[in-house]
């Protein structure tokens, strides 16, 4: 269990572009498919994950390896997940810092940020109101876009910190849920 | 993220030269993972060799993990009670904008041309209704990339593959406190 909660996390790192909400979809189809964890639970450790400091991805390699394997599955997940940056950064700064800029490379990018900013919009989609609701229009689906609103209006206009957002929301549930 | 650590290693304790940091940004933005746990690696590797960066990504990991393990085990004393679950499905609302206002984030940087909006579209919607492994989709945003502007230029087009330098003003407007 241990190897495996290490390699999946590990093949997961590799392609984590954009650092954090873009691999929650991949994280998720790689739970379901093994049949790990599912949709609700995942929901769960995507809101306990979004609220610590830190990567979202990592994060949830530490949630999920909890969740899976105690103590000693958090440390292999969250191992895999951040081997790969080791890994990749020193490999850049060691012998590719003269190919980093170049054109080839600012082309691969031009392609990959679209599709990156393509998971990030669907993660919040699909964690937002399509996973494990039948109807779209249930009293919970609806407290929910309320909330997010909220959180979006206190940050883009007030300039609150996510933290304090994030501590408000947690109330806000207690009276509306 | 990237001001915290600049502020640290440049200004405080000199490990690295100002004009290193655009480097430090480059590449921490753009290879897989954290931008955090990037950056240090890059630091250490640069300080100290592979055992600095070992040294450097412990350092960044080990406060995140702890406050991560220390809620979860929290949370697994009080998965039953029902004010803890209402909190949470608060929390998972604020989650939600905390993702749209990174993707927004991104859809500033990413989206300099029609073709760029074209590939978002299609990466959304294959997500969607297709269940292609996001790896595959990750991998033909590579190849449309070197393919669009290596064509483009064929053509005599001119090509930007990068956005207009952002202002600083958007940079305090989204606390890469989460990425």
């Amino acid at each position: 269990m241990l190897g495996q909660l290490f390699i999946v996390f590990l093949k997961i790192g590799f392609i984590s572009f954009g650092g954090g909400y873009a691999v929650i979809p991949m994280i998720e189809r790689e739970m379901n498919r093994l049949g790990w964890i599912d949709a609700h639970a995942f929901q769960k450790i995507v809101s306990l994950a979004g609220m610590s400091p830190g990567p979202i991805a990592t994060n949830s390699a530490t949630l999920i390896g909890f969740n899976l394997a105690g103590f000693p599955g958090a440390i292999a997940a969250t191992l895999g997940m951040v081997l790969p940056s080791l890994i990749l950064v020193i490999v850049i700064v060691a012998f590719c810092m003269r190919y980093h800029r170049s054109k080839q490379v600012k082309a691969s990018f031009y392609g990959l940020r679209p599709i990156v900013t393509g998971l990030i919009l669907y993660a919040a989609l699909h964690f937002g109101f399509l996973s494990h609701s039948e109807t779209l229009f249930t009293w919970s689906t609806l407290m929910t876009m309320l909330i997010c609103t909220g959180c979006l209006y206190a940050i883009l206009k007030y300039k609150l910190h996510p933290i304090v957002v994030i501590v408000a929301s947690g109330f806000a549930g207690i009276v509306l849920f | 993220m990237i001001p915290v650590i600049e502020r640290e290693v440049v200004q405080k304790r000199g490990w690295l030269e100002q004009e290193e940091i655009a480097d430090l940004v480059s590449v921490a933005g753009t290879a897989p993972g954290g931008v955090g746990v990037n950056s240090a690696v890059f630091i250490g590797y640069r300080k100290s060799g592979i055992a600095g960066a070992c040294m450097a990504v412990l350092g960044i990991t080990l406060p995140t993990f702890a406050i991560v393990y220390l809620l979860s085990v929290f949370y697994l004393n009080f998965d039953n009670n029902p004010k803890i679950i209402a909190a949470l499905k608060g929390i998972h609302g604020a989650i939600i904008a905390l993702i749209l206002l990174a993707a927004f984030k991104m859809v500033k940087t990413s989206l300099i041309d029609v073709s760029t909006t074209v590939i978002v579209a299609a990466a959304l919607a294959v997500m969607l209704f297709t269940s292609i492994h996001p790896l595959f989709i990750i991998a033909s945003g590579i190849v449309a990339g070197i393919l669009l502007v290596n064509g483009k230029e064929l053509l005599g087009m001119k090509v930007r593959t990068e956005p207009e330098t952002s202002r600083p003003s958007d940079q305090q407007l989204f606390p890469e406190y989460y990425i």
